[in-house]
């Protein structure tokens, strides 16, 4: 199937999982995937890094990115207890070509979190693969890349960039 | 009780009171500035720290640059295929040399004036020498000084910044056997994945060397990580499993383990369903392998069971669901910064390879579905620990009158307190064995 997809089509997209994310909406989230979906965050020092190679900061294929949503909903999440005010601006949007039906969108990114009186700033861009589903996008994989030279002080990646 | 609230020397830190079983730590080791001082001189100044891996710098000229006990350090490989641990820092006016974190090179000029050093920390070369006398550069005098000691154990180098510290073996005592076990995973020898993790956590550097063998925290922080385990493998009960047991491995060294009891896999080798029908053969020829090479009584520990490895003071080393070397340094009492690899054997298989990543970061690192709610609660130690004036002391008595300590006692920490308790009072007759 071949697919094209406009900029502001695309915009709107990360702007609505972005809204999810910020409304910890997790399990809609986590519906935006394909069946095959993935959600991957590279090593702060091997941004370039393939996962199953190099050691990742998330490696999800689409059963554990579900159970990542479904974990941080639990009141048993310590890390989330309570849940993180997080923003998640996007912008930098482009849209390449279609390559077997996915087509490759890329942004920039920041996402600030607060929580129990620390405030953190997480920046970096994202590379999505997207198709088009029955009833709207869907992501096939989604990579954050983080541009932080380690996380620090920003210490975990507990929430969902 | 009249040293209850402010003992009076480091060593009243630590009540180890055998008689009626009870361990207590005083919460002033967490926060205080005194305490990190002692530490930082009696400590980390004086014990073997972990440095790297022989993997890291495979060929001449590979280096890594990173700190080590807060110091910055370049690990090299030379012409000769030596390792050398060289003080990060120019002879010239102090700054660091290397600022990349690895790489492959012949040579390091510092940037400020351009003084140029080779992989074996010889200077090589400055503008302008005439202006120094024709003797500056005698016997060494403006190399990049080694750091004092560095010894290496089936891959593992450390350093140690004592030039009279005891020989590294002698050192690791029984933790020798348990670096061991971890070595002989890999037939031709393990490696360290690309990829780090590079963390902060606001909490003291010693509530991470207790988390890390503490099996009685596993259920109630961990619920979210052994339910997901259970709905995706059936696996039964939502727990650990059965407790093992936990060892003083000598010198403030200790492990907690056990054989075949937990729920998650092993890439080397203990098949779930998690990995896929796919990878059942693989991962059953995988572990009639390790017992062919090793016999059934050692690839049996090595294959089957799961060891969590702390290694006096700041090395942990956790053969469980993949082999992640940590180690950890406090910036102040209440701030460290965590380092975290990945260990796989040399020569595994793609598909073997994925799996291991992937089941690393399932539970562990800033982003696993364990290890951020394990800094949470060391975070929220941390803060509890404001209130010392008023609740002075940590309890970590259990299994004290237990001949058969388990992974969910706390003899492992005892073991870490005694030693820890031992070098900052400056007292060698201090007990290092106990209950």
């Amino acid at each position: 199937m071949s697919m094209s997809l406009t900029k502001s089509d695309a915009e709107d997209f990360l702007i609505h999982e972005a809204a999810l994310l910020d409304a910890w909406r997790l399990d809609e989230w986590a519906e935006l995937f394909t069946a095959d979906g993935e959600y991957l965050i590279p090593a702060t020092d091997d941004p370039d890094g393939e996962p199953g190679t190099s050691l990742f900061l998330v490696y999800d294929d689409r059963h554990r990115l579900g159970e990542r949503a479904k974990r941080l909903l639990k009141p048993t999440a310590h890390a989330e207890v309570p849940r993180s005010r997080t923003r998640h601006m996007i912008s930098n949007v482009s849209v390449g070509a279609a390559v077997d039906g996915a087509v490759p969108v890329a942004c920039n990114f920041v996402v600030f979190r607060s929580r129990l009186e620390k405030s953190d700033v997480y920046p970096g861009h994202a590379q999505y693969r997207l198709v088009q589903g029955g009833d709207g996008l869907r992501i096939r994989s989604k990579k954050a890349i983080l541009d932080v030279d380690v996380l620090r002080p920003q210490g975990k990646v507990s929430i969902i960039i | 009780m009249p040293q209850d609230n402010a003992p009076d020397r480091l060593s009243g830190l630590v009540i180890d009171d055998r008689r009626d079983a009870r361990f207590k730590v005083n919460r002033r080791a967490f926060v205080d500035d005194d305490v990190l001082r002692a530490e930082r001189d009696l400590i980390f100044s004086k014990c073997w720290l972990y440095l790297g891996h022989t993997s890291e710098v495979p060929k001449a000229g590979s280096f890594v640059s990173r700190r080590v006990g807060g110091r910055p350090i370049i690990f090299t490989r030379d012409r000769e295929g030596k390792l050398n641990a060289l003080y990060n820092t120019c002879p010239h006016r102090g700054a660091v040399v290397c600022r990349e974190r690895s790489g492959t090179r012949r040579s390091f000029t510092c940037g400020y004036h351009a003084w140029t050093f080779d992989e074996r920390g010889r200077l090589m070369g400055m503008p302008g020498r005439e202006a120094l006398p024709p003797d500056a550069t005698e016997d060494c005098k403006l190399d990049l000084v080694r750091v004092e000691r560095m010894e290496e154990f089936r891959g593992f180098v450390f350093v140690c910044f004592d030039r009279h510290a005891m020989p590294l073996v002698d050192y690791l005592a029984g933790a020798a056997e348990y670096l061991a076990y971890v070595a002989d995973q890999g037939a031709h020898g393990m490696e360290i994945d690309p990829g780090t993790q590079d963390y902060g956590v606001d909490a003291n550097w010693k509530l991470l060397q207790e988390n890390s063998a503490d099996g009685y925290h596993g259920v109630p922080t961990h619920s979210t990580y052994f339910d997901y385990l259970r709905a995706r493998d059936d696996t039964g009960s939502a727990g650990m499993g059965p407790p093992g047991r936990s060892r003083n491995l000598g010198n403030g060294h200790a492990v907690v383990e056990s054989i075949g009891a937990r729920p998650w896999g092993r890439p080397y080798a203990r098949w779930v369903p998690g990995f896929g029908e796919e990878s059942k053969a693989e991962i059953a020829e995988l572990n009639r392998a390790i017992m062919e090479r090793l016999g059934p009584e050692r690839g049996n520990v090595v294959a089957n069971g799961d060891r969590n490895l702390i290694v006096f003071p700041n090395l942990v080393v956790n053969d469980i669901m993949a082999t992640t070397i940590r180690t950890f340094y406090p910036v102040r009492p209440g701030h460290m910064e965590v380092t975290a690899w990945s260990l796989s054997p040399v020569g595994e298989s793609k598909g073997s390879r994925d799996r291991r990543l992937r089941n690393f970061v399932e539970f562990l690192g800033p982003a696993g579905f364990a290890s951020p709610d394990d800094v949470e609660m060391l975070e929220m130690c941390q803060r509890g620990y404001a209130n010392v004036a008023a609740a002075p002391w940590n309890d970590i008595s259990r299994g004290m009158r237990s001949n058969a300590p388990a992974t969910t006692d706390e003899l492992q920490m005892r073991t870490f307190w005694r030693r820890w308790r031992q070098l900052v009072s400056g007292d060698p007759s201090l007990e290092l064995t106990g209950p």
